[in-house]
C-alpha cells in the first residue's frame, strides 16, 4: 500500500534521479551506461520519453522479453484460427505457447479451427544433421490427410531452421501447387532474430504481404464491398477484446469484414485489402501492415483505444469522422447508449480506486493504451515501459503520461523490482513471470497481457470487466494478513 | 443489456448473450469462408473413427499435442535446486521467458532464471561475448553462490563450447576463479525435459565431485553411512520433498536432497521476496560423494547421473515414481537395507491406514478403465497403483518414453490379472491418445492439464495428475510419494468417480433414483 505523501513534481522528479542512479550503481560499468540510457523521468512537454529502445538486452540481467517466435507464432499469426500453425523446429516453442495466450475463437477445435492445438516437427538430432525439409514436407502432407478443414498452414521457425539452413519457402512453395494453391506460408521467425518479439511481428506481417495478399486477388473479386467496411487490425481477442470492439463498430452501422487477428480466419485476411478504413489498436504489432495496405491499395488508417470510456468515446468519434453523418450519427448513439452504464461503473468502483497508484510494465501498446483507464477510475500511472517498444511508441506515450513519470524500457527484473520497492505503487500491472513477485512483496498485482484470465478490457463491456478486477486485486483482505501479528 | 455495474458479466457468459452470438454467426457466415455445421459434423464424426485412428497411427512426422517439453526446461528445474544457484540459459532469450512462465503457471511462484541473450550476431561469431558479460552482469546483480549454465539449441546448433567459454569468462574476471559455475549441454533436439534434468545434475555431480573442471583437485571418496535423494523432474516437487525429508527423518538417517527446490517454489508472500530461498547447500554437493548410496525416485530422469554417481563407487537405486503401496513398500525396503535402519513402526502403521482406506474405497476403482499419460516414471508408478486398486490401466502413454520403458511398463502389466488387454505406447501424442479414447474407451484419464481438451472431446472426465497443471491450483504443495502422498492420489480419483457419479444421477425426476446421500 502506498505510504507516500503526495509530493511535487519535482520531489518526483528527484527521487526518481537518485532510484535511477542507485540501480545503475548495481552493474558492472559497461552495463550500467548501457541501461542508463534506457530508464529516465518524463518531462512534461517534451515529445519524447527520452529513453533508448528497440535495442538488444544485455545478457545475464533477466530480461522479461521474449524472442520473434513469439511475436509471429505467439501473436500474429497463432490466432488465425483455421490454419494449422506448425512450430517448426524443436519440441520447447510449441509446447511453452500452448493455450497460453487466450486469443478466444468461435470454432470446432481440431476439426475447423486449430487455435488451441500444439503442432510441432519436434526436432531431433537427425534433422539438424540432415535438415528438415523433407520432414516439413511429409508434415504437411499428414496435415492435409488428418485435417481436411484446414484453411492453410503456416510454418513458425525456430531458432535452428536458419542456421541449418533449410529451405522452408521451396518446401512451402511445392506443397501449395500440390495441394491446390492452399496457402502454405513459411515464416522465418527464428527466435535468434532481433532483440525481442518485436521482430517476429514484422517479420509476420511482411509475410502476410508476401505470401497472402499477392496470391488473394483472384479469390477475393467477387467480394461485394460497402462504403462502411473496415478492418479491426491488431486485436488478438484476448479474453475477447477484439469481439467486444466489434460489437461496438457494428452498432454505429459500420461493417467488420476482417479481424487481424483474433477469432481470424485467412479469408479475413485475404479480404482486408478490400476495406475502406483499417483501424488499429496495436499500433507496435501491425503498423507494417497497414502503412503496406496504405500504400499499395490506398486504404487509410487510423489508431483507436478501446480502453475505458474516455478513450472509447474519443475513438469512436475519430473512427466516425473518416464516414459520413450516418456512421458519425451512430457513434453518437453507441456513446450515449453506454454513457449511463459507464458512470454506474465509476461510481461504484471509482470510490474503491480513487488515487491509487499504478505501476505498469508491459507489450505492444498496453504500457499507454490502457492510462486512460485507470484516470476513469481516478487512478493514477507512475511508471510505465515497454517490452519490446520502439521509439515511436514512446513518441505516442507522452500523450498520456503525466509530468514525473518514471519511464524503464526493456526492464530488468533487478530494476523493475528496485523501483516498486521505492515508488510503493498500489498495484503493478505486468505479466506472470513478474506478478508472484510483487505480490510475495505485498503490492496487488494484475496481469496484463493475458488479463489475469479475465476479460475482455476492451469496449464498454470490458471497461466494467477492467474495474471490478482492479478493485478485486487492490482490495483484497489479503493484503493485510502478510506480516504476522507478532513480527 | 450485456452488462450492468451491479452485475458484471465477463468472458464466461457475456459472450452468450445473444447480441454476442448473433454477430459471431455472422461474422462466420459473412466473412470466414465457413464450411458449414454438417460439414463440421461430418469431419467430426470421422475423427472418431478406427479408419481415422490408422491414419493418426502411421503418422511419422507430425507431433500434436505432445506430453513433453525440451531439455533446458529440465535443467532449470535441477538448477534451482541448488542453494542460492541462478541458472543462466546460453542462447536465445525467448526460450528463458518461455521457461519461467511455464514453471510460474504451475506453481504460482516466480521462476528466477538468466539468458545470454545471444542474437544474429552471436550466431555468426559464436556466443563467447555473450557469455562474458552475462556471467558478469548477473554477478553483479543477483549475487548468486553458484551459476549453473545449460543451453538452448541455438547455441547447441553453433557449437558452443561451454568449458571452454566459462573458463574464458572466468580469465575475464566476469566472476571469481573459485566461484561456481556448473555447466551442461542441454540441446532440445535431444530427448525432452527429463533429459535436461539428468544432464544438469550429472553436471552438477561432476563439477564438486572431479576437481571443477580442472580448478580444483578432485574429491576422494571417504565413504559415510549417509544416503543421497534424486527427485527428478516433477511438479509435486514442493509437496513430495518434504514429504521424503519427513520419511528420512522418521527413520533417523543422514541423506542429502540432491537438488531440493521445494522451497524456492514455495515461498510465502510476507514483504519480501526471496530470489532464492532453501536448497542444496553447495557444501552438501559436494560432500554428496561420501555417501553409501544415491537413491533416485526416477529411473528414466537420471540414467546418466545414477550412471556418474555408480563410477563414483556408491551404489545407486532408482525407482519409477513409486505410488502406492508395492512401489512404496519396495522404496521403504530399500532405504532399510541400505542403512541397515528398521522401517519405522510409525511408517508401518501409515501402510496400515493406506491399505485400510483402499480396502474402504477399491469397490468403486475395481474394475475402471484408465488411460494414464505423463513421463515415463510417472506413467509407471501411477500404473501400478491402479492395478493394486483393481483398476485397469488400459493405455499407458509417454511421448518422452523409450522402447526399454514400453517394454518395462508391459511387464508389470503382464505380472496382473488387471493389467491384461492394456497396452503403452511410446513416443505417442495427445493426439493418438484422443483416437484411442474414441475406439477403445475408458471410464477415466489420467495427466496434465492439457487433457482438458480430450476431455472435452470425448467426454472422459480427467484426473489431474501430472505436469503442467496450469487450470487447478496449489496441487503441487501434496505430495504424491509415500503412503500418505498415495493417499492424496487415492482420494484424487475417489472425489472424480463419486463427481461422475453425481453428475451422471443429479436430473430431478429422471435420473435421479441413484442420486444417493452415502457413497
Amino acid at each position: 500500500m502506498s505510504t507516500a505523501v503526495a509530493e511535487s513534481p519535482a520531489d518526483i522528479k528527484e527521487r526518481n534521479k537518485a532510484l535511477i542512479a542507485e540501480v545503475l550503481e548495481a552493474y558492472p560499468d559497461k552495463s550500467a551506461k548501457r541501461r542508463a540510457k534506457h530508464l529516465n523521468t518524463y518531462e512534461a512537454e517534451k515529445a519524447e520519453c527520452s529513453v533508448k529502445s528497440n535495442i538488444k538486452s544485455i545478457p545475464g540481467v533477466m530480461t522479461i522479453r521474449g524472442c520473434a517466435y513469439a511475436g509471429s507464432k505467439g501473436v500474429v499469426w497463432g490466432p488465425i484460427k483455421d490454419m494449422v500453425h506448425i512450430s517448426h523446429g524443436p519440441v520447447g516453442c510449441g509446447q511453452y505457447s500452448w493455450g497460453s495466450r487466450r486469443n478466444y475463437y468461435k470454432g470446432v477445435t481440431g476439426i475447423d479451427s486449430f487455435g488451441t492445438m500444439q503442432f510441432t516437427s519436434d526436432f531431433q538430432e537427425k534433422d539438424i544433421v540432415f535438415g528438415g525439409d523433407k520432414k516439413l514436407g511429409k508434415i504437411i502432407d499428414e496435415i492435409q490427410e488428418l485435417f481436411p478443414l484446414s484453411k492453410g498452414i503456416s510454418v513458425q521457425s525456430e531458432c535452428p531452421i536458419g542456421l541449418i539452413g533449410d529451405d522452408i519457402e521451396a518446401v512451402s512453395k511445392a506443397k501449395s501447387k500440390q495441394y491446390d494453391g492452399k496457402p502454405i506460408i513459411p515464416v522465418r521467425c527464428e527466435g535468434f532474430r532481433g532483440v525481442s518479439q518485436s521482430l517476429g511481428h514484422h517479420i509476420a506481417n511482411d509475410v502476410i504481404r508476401d505470401w497472402v495478399f499477392d496470391k488473394a486477388a483472384e479469390k477475393t473479386a467477387g467480394f461485394q464491398s460497402t462504403p462502411y467496411d473496415v478492418a479491426i487490425i491488431g486485436d488478438y481477442n484476448i479474453g475477447g477484446d477484439a469481439w467486444a470492439s466489434r460489437i461496438l463498430l457494428e452498432e454505429m452501422g459500420l461493417r467488420v469484414i476482417a479481424q487481424w487477428s483474433g477469432d481470424g480466419t485467412i479469408a479475413e485476411l485475404e479480404n482486408t485489402p478490400k476495406a475502406k478504413l483499417n483501424i488499429l489498436h496495436c499500433y507496435r504489432s501491425m503498423n507494417y501492415i497497414t502503412r503496406h495496405m496504405e500504400e499499395k491499395f490506398g486504404i487509410p488508417w487510423v489508431e483507436y483505444n478501446f480502453f475505458g470510456p474516455s478513450k472509447i468515446e474519443a475513438s469512436l468519434r475519430e473512427i466516425a469522422s473518416k464516414f459520413d453523418d450516418k456512421i458519425k450519427e451512430g457513434a453518437e448513439r453507441v456513446i450515449a447508449k453506454y454513457k449511463p452504464r459507464m458512470e454506474a461503473v465509476i461510481a461504484k468502483y471509482r470510490p474503491r480506486l480513487e488515487g491509487k497508484k499504478v505501476m505498469l510494465y508491459v507489450g505492444g501498446l498496453r504500457p499507454r493504451h490502457v492510462i486512460g483507464a485507470y484516470e476513469d477510475l481516478g487512478m493514477e500511472v507512475v511508471g510505465t515501459g515497454y517490452e519490446f517498444g520502439h521509439n515511436d511508441d514512446y513518441q505516442r506515450t507522452t500523450h498520456y503520461v503525466k509530468d514525473g513519470t518514471l519511464i524503464y524500457d526493456d526492464v530488468t527484473g533487478y530494476e523493475f523490482e528496485k523501483f516498486v520497492e521505492k515508488v510503493q505503487p498500489d498495484l503493478v500491472g505486468s505479466g506472470v513471470k513478474e506478478k508472484y513477485i510483487f505480490q510475495k512483496m505485498g503490492v496487488p498485482f494484475r496481469q496484463m497481457h493475458s488479463w489475469d484470465y479475465s476479460g475482455p478490457y476492451h469496449g464498454y463491456d470490458g471497461f466494467g470487466i477492467f474495474a471490478r478486477d482492479m478493485d478485486i486485486a487492490i482490495n483484497a483482505p489479503v493484503w493485510k494478513l502478510t506480516k504476522a501479528p507478532w513480527s | 443489456m450485456t452488462e450492468t455495474a451491479e452485475k458484471i458479466r465477463d468472458h464466461f457468459d457475456l459472450f452468450h448473450q445473444p447480441e454476442y452470438s448473433e454477430m459471431m454467426d455472422n461474422k462466420r457466415e459473412k466473412f470466414e469462408n465457413y464450411v458449414g455445421e454438417a460439414e463440421v459434423a461430418r469431419v467430426s464424426d470421422w475423427t472418431k473413427t478406427k479408419e481415422y485412428q490408422d491414419k493418426n497411427f502411421a503418422r511419422e512426422a507430425l507431433v500434436i499435442n505432445p506430453a513433453k517439453a525440451c531439455q533446458p526446461l529440465g535443467a532449470v528445474f535441477a538448477a534451482v535446486g541448488f542453494e542460492k544457484t541462478l541458472p543462466f540459459v546460453h542462447g536465445s532469450q525467448g526460450c528463458v521467458a518461455y521457461y519461467r512462465s511455464h514453471f510460474t503457471r504451475h506453481f504460482k511462484e516466480p521462476t528466477s532464471c538468466v539468458s545470454s541473450s545471444m542474437t544474429e550476431d552471436a550466431a555468426v561469431f559464436g556466443g563467447l561475448n555473450n557469455m562474458i558479460d552475462g556471467l558478469a552482469n548477473a554477478y553483479s546483480l543477483y549475487k548468486p553462490k553458484m551459476i549453473a549454465v545449460s543451453t538452448t539449441c541455438m547455441a547447441e546448433v553453433i557449437g558452443d563450447d561451454l568449458n571452454a567459454f566459462i573458463k574464458n569468462a572466468k580469465e575475464k574476471g566476469s566472476v571469481p576463479t573459485d566461484f561456481d559455475v556448473t555447466y551442461a549441454h542441454t540441446p532440445a533436439f535431444v530427448g525432452s525435459h527429463i533429459t535436461g534434468y539428468d544432464n544438469v545434475m550429472k553436471g552438477v555431480v561432476e563439477h564438486f565431485w572431479d576437481g571443477k573442471s580442472g580448478t580444483a583437485p578432485k574429491l576422494e571418496r571417504q565413504p559415510n553411512e549417509s544416503i543421497n535423494f534424486l527427485g527428478g523432474f516433477d511438479g509435486y516437487t514442493v509437496g513430495n520433498l518434504r514429504e521424503i525429508k519427513r520419511i528420512f527423518d522418521s527413520f533417523g538417517i543422514d541423506y542429502t536432497i540432491f537438488g531440493d527446490n521445494s522451497d524456492v517454489w514455495d515461498t510465502p508472500a510476507d514483504g519480501e521476496f526471496r530470489m532464492y530461498d532453501g536448497g542444496t547447500t553447495l557444501e552438501e554437493a559436494a560432500n554428496a560423494i561420501h555417501a553409501k548410496a544415491t537413491i533416485s525416485m526416477q529411473e528414466f530422469c537420471t540414467e546418466k547421473t545414477l550412471a556418474t554417481i555408480a563410477d563414483h563407487g556408491q551404489e545407486v537405486v532408482a525407482f519409477n515414481h513409486p505410488v502406492g503401496i508395492t512401489g512404496t513398500d519396495r522404496f521403504l525396503q530399500a532405504i532399510s537395507r541400505i542403512t541397515g535402519k528398521q522401517i519405522p513402526e510409525a511408517l508401518t502403521k501409515e501402510r496400515g491406514r493406506l491399505v485400510d482406506a483402499i480396502a474402504d474405497s477399491a469397490a468403486h476403482i475395481h474394475g475402471k478403465k484408465f488411460a494414464i499419460y505423463g513421463d515415463p516414471d510417472l506413467c509407471y508408478g501411477l500404473a501400478e497403483f491402479i492395478l493394486e486398486l483393481g483398476g485397469e490401466p488400459t493405455h499407458i502413454l509417454a511421448t518422452n518414453g523409450n522402447k526399454t520403458w514400453e517394454a518395462k511398463v508391459q511387464a508389470l502389466l503382464d505380472s496382473s490379472p488387471f493389467g491384461k488387454g492394456c497396452k503403452v505406447y511410446a513416443g505417442k501424442d495427445l493426439w493418438h491418445l484422443r483416437s484411442l479414447l474414441f475406439t477403445e474407451p475408458v471410464d477415466f484419464m489420467i495427466g496434465n492439464t492439457y487433457g482438458k481438451y480430450l476431455e472435452r472431446d470425448t467426454g472422459t472426465p480427467l484426473i489431474r495428475i501430472g505436469f503442467p497443471i496450469f487450470d487447478r491450483h496449489h496441487h503441487h504443495r501434496a505430495p504424491v510419494w509415500g503412503y500418505q502422498g498415495s493417499l492424496n492420489v487415492l482420494v484424487k480419483i475417489l472425489d472424480k468417480i463419486f463427481d461422475e457419479m453425481d453428475k451422471a444421477t443429479n436430473v430431478a425426476g429422471k435420473t435421479d433414483l441413484s442420486f444417493d446421500i452415502i457413497r
